[in-house]
């Protein structure tokens, strides 16, 4: 039998520019849970028992092997190790059943891990997120490059996490050396 | 111009994109019998109030929600700002 994986996003080695040190993260299986209409209460069942919690507004919530965030009103987006969890989309369904909107976003998304002393600086020519400001756990959207991101604060002021479309991965790497080069 | 969004805070402008007249929620019945003339005032007809104006906004690089923000056309100044969902459900819409 074939080993097969997956071809990552884009082919780029991890990469130090100065104190920063951008890696694509080819691990993150992803899938987004939306409530339908009037079953909140049952979405948010499954996610505190999944997740240990309902992540609130601009917020992630680490369980113990599945994350989720907040992406909008009554939506959420799950990350999970892809090695064990191929089939998160599938496994959600299952349980949230016609209670929620479930769909695979693996393939929709890069997944960039930025971190280092200059990651603040780097940031703050990148997007409008306030990145000094913000606390472990925090998420917010916002435009890199005129690409819609997520920003997720993995440790405060040392790293954080990009989600970007993944059609467009090489050019938000692009923007991520070309900002990290800036701030080196 | 800043934009105070009702669930995650003062958020810059350029995030958003704009609709316009906030009356837009309230689309016609199209089964009515004055279905032809109320879809011409719909989409042809408006107001254009040098003033306090509602208005849909959309959070296109944020939450993606719709928001229904008053502000005043001559001075930018935005004195309300509602999640759209809220003042359609506020008018009976939906639940």
């Amino acid at each position: 039998m074939l080993e097969l994986t997956p071809k990552p996003a884009i082919d780029a080695p991890d990469q130090t520019i100065g104190t920063v040190t951008i890696a694509q993260n080819t691990g993150v299986a992803l899938a987004s849970v939306a409530a339908r209409k009037g079953q909140l209460a049952a979405c948010e069942k499954t996610l505190n028992t999944r997740l240990g919690a309902v992540p609130q507004v601009g917020k992630a919530v680490s369980g113990k092997v599945e994350t989720g965030f907040w992406t909008g009103a009554e939506q959420w987006m799950i990350s999970a190790p892809e090695d064990s969890h191929e089939d998160l989309a599938e496994q959600w369904k299952r349980v949230l059943g016609a209670a929620a909107s479930v769909t695979e976003q693996s393939g929709g998304w890069v997944v960039f891990d930025v971190s280092g002393a200059n990651m603040p600086a780097m940031c703050e020519l990148l997007c409008s997120v306030p990145i000094r400001k913000m606390e472990t756990g925090d998420v917010q959207r916002t435009m890199i490059h005129q690409l819609g991101c997520f920003v997720i604060c993995c440790d405060a002021g040392k790293h954080i996490r990009i989600l970007g479309p993944r059609a467009s991965a090489l050019s938000l790497h692009h923007a991520l050396t070309a900002a990290a080069t800036s701030v080196a | 111009m800043i934009i105070d969004h009702p669930l995650l805070g003062p958020r810059d402008s350029s995030e958003f994109t704009y609709l316009g007249d906030a009356r837009l929620i309230d689309r016609p019945d199209p089964d009515g019998g004055d279905a032809a003339a109320a879809f011409y005032q719909y989409a042809y007809l408006r107001d254009n109030p040098a003033g306090w104006h509602r208005e849909l906004w959309f959070h296109e690089a944020g939450d993606r929600s719709w928001l229904v923000v008053t502000r005043n056309t001559l001075t930018h100044e935005i004195s309300k700002v509602e999640l759209a969902s809220d003042v359609a459900r506020a008018q009976g819409r939906s639940k």
